[in-house]
């Protein structure tokens, strides 16, 4: 029986089936969503009639035998940082407060064209700055596994509302880590497609070299479907590469990594990560070898700057980036009562609209860019860019895919690193270099820490454009787990009440 | 390099366009200082000869044809405006009066 609990590819096919209709499917989740989202708070918009109208649609398309996408049908949390015509997008920011865009997402378009039914908004960090999904304007989301942890951010919403069986399927956005980061610490399935992969027209931008948009899933088959459903060139946006969507579908699938070379990142583990979460790192790298693949250890010795390469890099473009919000044409306006000119009306409003983070970023961004520090600090960053892409390239040049742990710790306290920002942003340590190269990571659940019970997370990287590498191994050692544990992690989940 | 003061803090938000009150900017000194520290390691490694990269991909300019396309009608693009006028957005005065 289709459940909250099936995975996409199982309510797919039971749709397919027509075991299911599309309506009864999307209200199980409503219905969850409304049982569990006061303790989760994984919402910041739950869009019930959108969500109903959708799946009318695609039974009935169903019903009249038309050829549907694989997805058709299945629900989907948004990141609340897409455009999605009518429906409010905020950011996690005052600024955007009441704003409905009048135009779609191109992810958003492809979604609705594959039959995806969109359940509503989630949580995030505002403007995609933080990793707690503290830094919201709108409230803190709870990590399911515990609540009194964050889920990790920025992508936090999405990342709890698939733990929390709210929805089976989620988009969110990675600009240092923001999908992966969330993914590893509520122990499902997140990819940053290769930067250029996905398109990002009508998506807020933070940080425009950086950000990438992609998929959230309990399962890597689930996670891939999704992932092509989402991906390709969009005329709309001059970073989308114009070249054939990886075969990510077909990876996942394989489940077989024999004879794949694997690195193992010298500098990303050891000192300053917990220990359990090398120990079920290092217990998944034993399965990998288990299926015939090859463990080497590679060194990346210039990826111990890129964290502070990053702290200067996405400022400046986020200062740069967010100029857009003026008052002017939409969004909030404050203190226009007719006396005061443009400026200061916009000033007012900044200060208004803006949380703490953003505004500590768009100084810094201001600061870095500078003339007179120009050079000392942006440009410096952007030296660190070239040593991290040239320390992938050597590492490629050996082995297929590089693997590490998501994160240096399993899910921290709400309010553990809230006032500390260098604390807080050194939870991206080991997400931030493949921004910075442009390259496409997985994070992939292995286990739970002994020693706190909360999710860990593998990231598996592969070079530009050959994001199917991930999925195979990750597809692989996926099944191996399985196999070994007998049942998959999310069964682990304490009970939320109102199941 | 020369520490950052409450009067560059300042200075910034000016430049920035984002008012901030006596206690935010003293603060955002502190914490700027702490992040200036913890950041300025770039400096260790980013030698002259090193080329600085901006973006991941090699970026060009794309074009298309000079012709309409569908777009937002007059009203969907002033659907978000907090202030219009004859079909227009009403902003507060940008110039002086003199």
């Amino acid at each position: 029986m289709t459940t909250i609990y099936s995975s996409a590819t199982e309510m797919a096919q039971a749709l397919s089936k027509k075991d299911i209709s599309s309506v009864e499917l999307t209200k199980l989740h409503l219905d969850r969503i409304e049982a569990v989202d006061g303790k989760v708070h994984a919402f910041l918009h739950v869009d019930s009639q959108g969500a109903i109208a959708q799946a009318t649609a695609v039974d009935a398309k169903r019903a009249a035998g038309e050829k549907l996408s694989p997805l058709a049908g299945v629900p989907l949390a948004l990141k609340d940082i897409l455009a999605q015509k009518g429906v409010p997008t905020t950011a996690g920011s005052k600024i955007l407060q009441d704003w409905r865009p009048p135009y779609d997402s191109t992810v958003v378009a492809k979604l609705k064209a594959a039959g995806v039914v969109i359940l509503g908004k989630t949580n995030m960090d505002e403007f995609a700055m933080g990793s707690s999904t503290e830094n919201s304007a709108y409230g803190t989301t709870q990590n399911p596994w515990d609540l009194t942890r964050t889920p990790g951010g920025s992508s936090g919403g999405s990342a709890a509302a698939v733990a929390a069986f709210q929805a089976p399927l989620a988009i969110g956005t990675d600009t240092g880590g923001s999908i992966r980061q969330p993914a590893a610490l509520t122990g499902i399935v997140g990819v940053k497609p290769t930067y250029g992969g996905v398109s990002r027209y009508g998506v807020v931008a933070y940080s425009s070299s950086l950000d990438q948009v992609g998929p959230f899933a309990r399962t890597v088959l689930d996670t891939a479907l999704l992932h092509e459903a989402i991906a390709g060139h969009d005329e709309r946006d001059s970073t989308s590469i114009n070249a054939p969507v990886p075969q990510v579908v077909a990876a996942a699938k394989k489940l077989d990594v024999k004879g794949m070379k694997i690195g193992v990142i010298k500098e990303l583990g050891g000192t300053g990560f917990q220990a359990g979460v090398s120990q079920r790192f290092n217990e998944a790298l034993e399965l990998l070898v288990a299926g015939g693949a090859q463990i080497v250890e590679v060194s990346c010795p210039n990826f111990e700057y890129a964290l502070a390469a990053y702290y200067l890099i996405a400022p400046s473009e986020a200062s740069s980036n967010l100029a857009r919000f003026d008052s002017m044409r939409y969004g909030l306006r404050v203190g226009d009562d007719g006396s005061k000119g443009a400026e200061e009306v916009m000033s007012i409003t900044r200060e208004a609209g803006f949380g703490k983070e953003v505004k500590r970023r768009i100084i810094l961004g201001t600061y870095a860019l500078s003339s007179g520090y120009y050079d000392a600090y942006y440009g410096s960053a952007q030296k660190v860019r070239t040593l991290v892409k040239q320390d992938f390239e050597k590492a490629f040049a050996q082995v297929d895919v590089l693997v590490s742990p998501v994160t240096p710790t399993t899910a921290f306290k709400i309010g553990e690193k809230s006032n500390d920002p260098v604390a807080m942003y050194l939870s991206d340590i080991a997400t931030i270099p493949v921004n910075m190269a442009g390259i496409g990571g997985m994070s992939l659940p292995v286990g739970l820490a002994p020693e706190d019970g909360l999710p860990v997370g593998m990231q598996i990287m592969a070079p530009v454009m050959q994001d199917d590498r991930f999925y195979r191994v990750g597809g692989a050692l996926e099944a191996a787990l399985l196999s070994k544990w007998g049942k998959p992690l999310l069964s682990n989940i304490p009970e939320l009440g109102g199941m | 390099m020369a520490a950052i003061s409450r009067d560059d803090v300042a200075h910034l938000a000016k430049l920035a366009r984002v008012e901030m009150t006596p206690d935010e900017l003293d603060h955002m000194a502190t914490e700027l200082e702490d992040i200036l520290g913890a950041v300025k390691r770039v400096q260790e490694v980013a030698t002259a000869e090193i080329a600085p990269t901006s973006h991941p991909l090699a970026m060009t300019n794309i074009f298309r044809e000079d012709v309409v396309r569908p777009s937002l009608t007059n009203e969907e693009a002033l659907s978000g405006a907090p202030a219009k006028a004859e079909d227009r957005f009403k902003v507060p005065q940008i110039l002086g009066e003199e």
